[in-house]
């Protein structure tokens, strides 16, 4: 029996699981995935939110605004990429003003710090490529970009660390109470804790009516579809541009990426099923039509990839952490800002989980991680010297964002490592260049093949039934 | 840093004949710069033949006519540095490459020639909705995985575009035991050589359907099937939609010159090609890099690929070899118009002309009966008939240096398309 199972290995699942490794506990992650962030978490705006946004007194307020403060800190302590570039929300018409000042109201309510309503001339000057129309904007300093996946990778692996364990392929079908906790049915088997964590993104719901029937929850899945284009377009703008909503609805925004990318969406598109993140020619064309509104110009033709998430979108619209049954703790609804409020969230979580089980502190807990070396950080010297003690460095695999073997292999050894060729993009970005994967993806197949001693048919894009190769070829013959 | 006379970043068909070429013509101390195992470039994957007809009268496969260059610079002594990538250009041109056993190093050459080929665009590029599940491969992705490994990477086809490696991955993935449903293809008129339609689609029964597109993918581990509609003006249209079962989608729809090395070094590029701007002697804009080959502007035949490199390399042996350059020559701008999309070169130099000067265009739509012309100023200087153009086929156009520089007074070059 585990102490506790996190079901969902998301960004919330993996904040929550760091932040238990604190303690002395057995602890399990389980994904019905085949990795860490495959769901809500890698597939959204990638935006660190001031939190101005979320209504005062709302738990996602608070957390958004606690876990905005959280990120800078924790970025140098787990090495993942964070850039507090600040972000604007952009007012277009003069009468949307006293909405304008509404925000900024509810941000210094919320405890946003820096919050400033500028003109269009400061406005400018921040942003030359900013629409004409543009008359005001908020200016929230403390806005910022995070790479979700180097975030939730950063977590996973310190939770490893620590001595968080993980099961991928499972995918919870039941929950039974036990005297002591909860046995937790799985499509792989039983397995039992005396505390289980709900972090199951657009299926928490699920979950929850599985425990608490009476008071049920609706998490609806609203899917965003996204635009990202090259790096040659990625200093169009140098601040996360948001539009404030106004008679032109909630708009679009338009941010650079860490990774010097340039990110624009989403669309907020109610849906039925749960894995619906299929693109749309509607939504795509929504996103195209509205990027244009705060700022000019914008360089669709550069667009490399263009992709849809699902944010889980409870009816209520807030966050929902609390134990709802004894050794049974939700967290759910976990839409927008649930990024930004992650490391908060894991708190929050940690705390709860750790006083109904009288968890102790583990005097071992290492909080530090490294993150995946990237040699064009290096000196040449540096970068001469590791290709010497180890040449897989000086082996360019994926040559739109120059990642090397010597990466790629760190990416596959790491625990949790990567399995697919989606993991290893989401880890080292081999194969999310202009090219997308074009180039690279037999390389990295023969890779991820070689170091898991699989078969290279065996290689999958994102696990399950995602298979690169059907057959050897006049196999039918 | 090492002082070389010559780098040529790419192995490819440019790279070799450009070596080759330049070695010929005097120069001692240059290198091939090639990223992958073996010279040869995207050749050594092109395991179909026809290739070479012009260059050797003979059709020979792609890792044929790969070899006899790669032989060729062999017996030369021309050293290439292998699974070697080349990961900056600057504007002084030092090269900046890496590979195992060297590290990271730097060459500063007198002369470089840009040789990096192209790359296809990918679904992301194309923005075709829904899912994004495994079997969506670019064309030349599923001809590694089938002619290089022997991985057959889909049983039911589509495919997207029909550009030559289209319609060769057509024929090939037939031949290894695939069905292909169809190739969609959105202009009204195919990418690719009309050979290539006749022997790897209409030989085999495979439909070619003009004006279509894919608007839908479905399957979310694996692709389950795609939606293609006809496309009027550039939108899908409603009620048109044919949905085809099927676990794979290959795109052909188009190959983007590389060059993010010439853009990393200052060079002008041409908007219309994806290439650098170069004058009659492949220059680029900055003096001493040349460029020729799918890096330049994407060709369809690898021999005139063979032959324009050549001309870089001969040309880079004379920036290393000749001293002093001529200077300040008058430089005519090669202007393009009705139909005509772009030229290589974009300017010209009477001056620096030679005996001849190898003109090379693409058209934008298909033409019948048409005369393509080139004019000095407002006169005349060539004229020739032609029964067919299509953008699917690049034109060639030979203007003698004696004529060129008796018009070196005029204001631009112009190459037109008339009536016949």
């Amino acid at each position: 029996m585990y102490d506790i199972i996190i079901i969902g290995g998301g960004v919330s699942g993996c904040a929550a699981a760091r932040e238990l490794s604190r303690y002395q506990a057995d602890i399990l992650v389980v994904d019905k995935e085949e990795d860490v962030c495959c769901g809500t978490t890698k597939a959204n705006s990638a935006i660190v939110h001031a939190g101005y946004d979320a209504a005062h007194g709302s738990l996602m307020a608070r957390l958004n605004v606690e876990g905005s403060k959280m990120m800078p800190a924790l970025a140098k302590e787990l090495d993942f990429a964070y850039d507090q570039c600040g972000s604007l929300v952009i007012c277009i018409n003069e009468e949307d003003r006293p909405a304008l000042q509404k925000l900024y109201e509810n941000g210094v309510a919320n405890g946003v710090e820096g919050l400033r309503i500028i003109e269009r001339d400061e406005l400018v000057a921040m942003e030359p490529h900013i629409a004409d129309e543009a008359v005001a904007a908020l200016w929230a300093p403390t806005g910022g970009i995070v790479c979700p996946f180097g975030l939730t990778y950063a977590l996973a692996e310190n939770a490893a660390k620590n001595g968080v364990k993980f099961q991928f392929d499972t995918t919870v079908t039941g929950l039974t109470r036990l005297d002591d906790g909860w046995r937790v049915e799985t499509d792989r088997g039983p397995l039992e804790a005396r505390c289980v964590v709900n972090a199951a993104g657009v299926y928490a719901d699920k979950l929850h009516n599985m425990v608490q029937p009476d008071d049920p929850m609706t998490i609806v899945p609203r899917r965003g579809d996204y635009f990202l284009l090259d790096h040659t377009a990625g200093d169009h703008v140098s601040h996360t541009i948001f539009q404030l909503p106004g008679k032109y609805g909630k708009g679009v925004l338009v941010t650079p990426t860490v990774h010097g990318n340039l990110l624009i969406g989403p669309t907020a598109i109610d849906i039925e099923d749960k894995e619906g993140t299929a693109t749309t020619a509607a939504g795509l064309d929504e996103v195209r039509a509205k990027a244009g509104l705060a700022v000019k110009d914008i360089p669709l033709r550069q667009t490399i990839t263009s992709f849809a998430g699902l944010r889980a979108h409870e009816l209520r619209h807030d966050f929902f952490i609390g134990e709802i049954a004894p050794g049974f703790v939700d967290c759910a609804g976990i839409e927008s800002p649930g990024l930004s409020g992650s490391p908060a969230i894991g708190v929050m979580v940690a705390d709860i989980v750790s006083q109904s089980l009288g968890l102790e502190k583990d005097p071992a807990f290492d909080p530090t991680r490294k993150g995946i070396l990237d040699p064009k950080t290096l000196p040449m010297e540096e970068r001469n010297e590791l290709i010497r003690h180890n040449p897989a460095y000086g082996q360019i695999i994926c040559r739109c964002e120059s990642i090397t073997e010597g990466e790629i292999i760190d990416a596959i050894h790491r625990v949790p490592g990567a399995r697919s060729l989606d993991g290893v993009k989401r880890r080292t970005r081999a194969g999310m260049g202009r090219c997308q994967a074009g180039f690279c993806s037999p390389r990295v197949m023969e890779i991820l093949a070689r170091e898991l001693g699989v078969e290279q048919s065996a290689v999958t894009k994102s696990g399950g039934g995602s298979r690169i190769i059907v057959g050897t070829n006049k196999d039918v013959y | 840093m090492k002082n070389v006379d010559l780098v040529i970043i790419g192995g490819g068909p440019a790279g070799l004949a450009a070596a080759i070429a330049a070695r010929k013509a005097g120069v001692q101390d240059l290198v091939i710069l090639e990223r992958d195992k073996e010279p040869g470039g995207i050749l050594n994957q092109c395991i179909h033949n026809g290739f070479g007809l012009h260059t050797f009268k003979e059709e020979l496969t792609g890792p044929e006519y790969a070899a006899r260059f790669a032989e060729q610079a062999r017996e030369l002594g021309i050293p290439c540095k292998l699974n070697t990538m080349v990961m900056d250009l600057a504007a002084d041109k030092t090269v900046t490459a890496m590979n195992r056993e060297d590290g990271l190093f730097q060459l500063h050459p007198k002369a470089v020639v840009l040789a990096m080929g192209c790359r296809e665009r990918p679904r992301g590029a194309l923005n075709i909705p829904g899912y994004r599940p495994a079997g969506i491969y670019t064309a030349g992705t599923a001809q590694r995985l089938v002619n290089m490994e022997g991985y057959l990477p889909g049983r039911r086809v589509v495919i997207l575009g029909s550009g030559d490696i289209g319609l060769i991955m057509a024929r090939r993935m037939t031949l290894e035991g695939a069905k292909v449903l169809c190739v969609a293809e959105l202009m009204p008129y195919s990418g690719g050589l009309k050979r290539n339609i006749v022997q790897c689609l209409d030989d085999f029964g495979i439909p070619l359907k003009l004006s279509h597109t894919v608007v839908d993918i479905q399957g979310k581990e694996r692709v389950e099937g795609v939606t293609i509609a006809r496309v009027e003006n550039g939108k899908p249209v409603p009620g048109t939609e044919e949905h085809f079962d099927c676990d794979t989608l290959l795109l052909s729809c188009g190959l983007l010159p590389e060059n993010e090395l010439s853009r990393g070094a200052g060079v002008d590029l041409n908007p219309v090609t994806g290439g650098p701007a170069v004058n009659e002697s492949l220059e680029t804009s900055i003096p001493g890099v040349f460029a020729a080959g799918n890096v330049l502007h994407v060709h369809d035949l690898v021999d005139f690929v063979s032959e324009e490199a050549s001309a870089a390399g001969a040309h880079a042996a004379a920036y290393i070899l000749g001293g002093e350059q001529e200077a300040d020559t008058r430089t005519l701008p090669v202007r393009c118009e009705n139909g005509v999309r772009y030229t290589v070169p974009t300017t010209l130099r009477p001056a620096c002309a030679g005996d001849t000067v190898t003109l090379r265009f693409r058209v934008a739509n298909v033409y019948k009966n048409k005369k393509v012309a080139v004019y000095a100023g407002d006169t005349c200087i060539f004229s020739r008939k032609r029964p067919v153009l299509a953008p699917g086929e690049m034109e060639t156009v030979l203007l003698k240096g004696d004529v060129l520089r008796a018009h070196a007074d005029a204001a631009q070059l112009t190459v037109t398309l008339e009536e016949a």
